[in-house]
């Protein structure tokens, strides 16, 4: 198989891979809520969710029915021996294939006129991210199957530096309260800080697809993170909005640098069903299951001037 | 772990109004299935459905589902978010007769007074539970307008399709509104909290 036809496989293997079998990280941090949960019918809905991860698995079925927006974040090597077209010609194939051969259900419309591609591609869809990694030879592939019920609530603020960490932490639990019921919590809170009001939303997207656990290298924004998951979870909106001590799992905020006069923050929410899968094709096209390297060693925060 | 409640479709008003706020139940018979394309055309088109939805439940739901022949075969089943139709609630209840809406995120205040009106409840099940849902509906029995795929008009036969939770009944009651009134008050507390 020439390494574009890998490629192309990988990215639909992946796709059905997510939506049929959570990480295990995700997993567990349901599993501790469970068994940490007070409130009875909360403690119920958990066990409904675990319960239903179970029948998937014995079913061979996907988990939840919203088979998402695909965002696909690529790390591709300097010396991968695939040229950018050639991977996002054969991820789109790839996505394509796994949709229709595995009857995924079709989301994606135009915006307006709301007629499916029937094929969950479309125009500028599925979503692709790149990072270019230098010497190195592979490609790491991350799929997020994004559901829509959480895709839904998703938040931008420009705010002024002024308003600073204190504006930062009101506007994410704003967001989080704002948001409710809707995005199936127990919920991944993403938080981007900083960039500009695009770059904001990604690193909001990054963040919501990093591993449960991970916490950002930045020993301050690590303790952001933690101080606002406590306070998440004072809110008391609990698992699918229906009250308890579970509202989210974590909290997960990702920077870039900003403008003098800027302080963006955006809030993506990712549901319970917090899907993700990846894999890493080496030069020769070897393939085996893989993280993305950057989300968890913090190498990005060396870069440049440093820190 | 509460023990659901089953009870079986249509359902009666009298049966509806004795749901409150917090009962656990599920559901056997016949159920529809509709999502926002499916009320679009209903509502804002104004085309009659092709089969009377009075006394049965409707379930907010896109399904993964494949034609095989003349029949509809099931893949995945499970429940979208309810907030994003609140403005075609009222009148599924009212003009349609629909006892009990399925879904997950809620419904808002002007659906709370239909229900209150004509004895509706809204019946909150899990969210992204779809593999599980899968296993408790039976039978697509028919799909009318196949051309909004996958946002038909679904007929399905469900056996203790559950559990849901009685999130919003006819009386005026609300998890909903109670859960949100709570996280408001935290959230000025917290936000009022020096650091």
């Amino acid at each position: 198989m020439t390494l574009e036809g890998i490629v192309e496989t990988v990215a639909g293997d992946l796709y059905v891979r997510a939506l049929k079998l959570l990480p295990p990280d995700v997993k567990d941090a349901l599993v501790s809520a469970h068994a940490a949960e007070n409130g009875e019918l909360a403690r119920q809905t958990l066990g409904t969710i675990l319960r239903n991860l179970e029948v998937a698995e014995q079913t061979d079925n996907i988990i939840c029915q919203d088979t998402g927006t695909p965002c696909y974040f690529l790390e591709v090597g300097g010396d991968f021996p695939l040229d950018g077209a050639a991977l996002v010609a054969a991820i789109r194939a790839g996505c394509e294939r796994a949709t229709l051969e595995h009857d995924l259900r079709p989301n994606i419309v135009d915006p307006i006129r709301r007629v499916n591609t029937g094929t969950n591609v479309g125009w500028r869809v599925p979503v692709i991210h790149f990072e270019f990694i230098p010497d190195d030879d592979s490609l790491r592939i991350l799929i997020v199957p994004k559901g829509s019920g959480s895709e839904n609530q998703s938040f931008l603020r420009m705010l002024v530096p002024a308003e600073g960490l204190a504006g930062v932490r009101g506007f994410v639990l704003e967001s989080v309260v704002a948001a409710g019921a809707n995005p199936c919590p127990p919920t991944v809170v993403g938080v981007g800080l900083g960039g500009t009001f695009d770059l904001c939303a990604r690193l909001a997207k990054e963040a919501i697809a990093r591993p449960l656990g991970s916490r950002n290298p930045d020993p301050e924004l690590a303790a952001l993170e933690a101080e606002l998951l406590a306070d998440l979870n004072r809110l008391g909106i609990g698992p699918m909005g229906l009250g308890g001590d579970t509202t989210s799992l974590a909290v997960h905020i990702e920077t870039a640098d900003t403008h003098i006069s800027q302080l963006p923050v955006a809030v993506n929410i990712q549901c319970w069903c917090a899907r993700r899968a990846a894999a890493q094709i080496s030069g020769n096209g070897e393939v085996e299951l893989s993280e993305l390297r950057h989300r968890t060693d913090g190498t990005r925060r060396t870069n440049g001037r440093g820190r | 772990m509460t023990k659901a409640r089953e009870l079986n479709t249509p359902l009666s008003e009298p049966t509806v109004r004795d749901l409150r706020v917090g009962d656990v139940i599920c559901l056997t018979g016949r159920i529809f299935g509709i999502r926002d394309a499916t009320q679009r055309r209903i509502f804002d088109e104004g085309v009659s459905p092709p089969v009377a939805l009075a006394s049965y439940p409707c379930l907010h739901t896109a399904p993964n589902a494949r034609k095989v022949g003349d029949r509809w075969e099931k893949i995945c089943i499970g429940t979208t978010t309810s907030t994003r139709m609140e403005t075609y609630s009222p009148p599924l209840i009212r003009d349609h007769g629909v006892p009990a809406i399925i879904g997950k995120g809620g419904l808002l205040e002007s659906s709370l007074e239909a229900m209150g009106e004509c004895g509706a409840v809204y019946l909150a099940i899990v969210g992204g539970a779809a593999a599980l849902q899968t296993t408790q509906i039976e039978e697509i029995e028919a799909v009318y307008w196949e051309d909004l795929f996958p946002e038909c008009l679904w007929q399905f036969r469900v056996r203790e399709l559950g559990p849901l939770i009685v999130a919003m009944d006819s009386h005026g009651g609300s998890l909903y509104e109670q859960v949100r009134h709570h996280a408001r008050r935290t959230l000025t507390e917290l936000t009022a909290e020096p650091r």
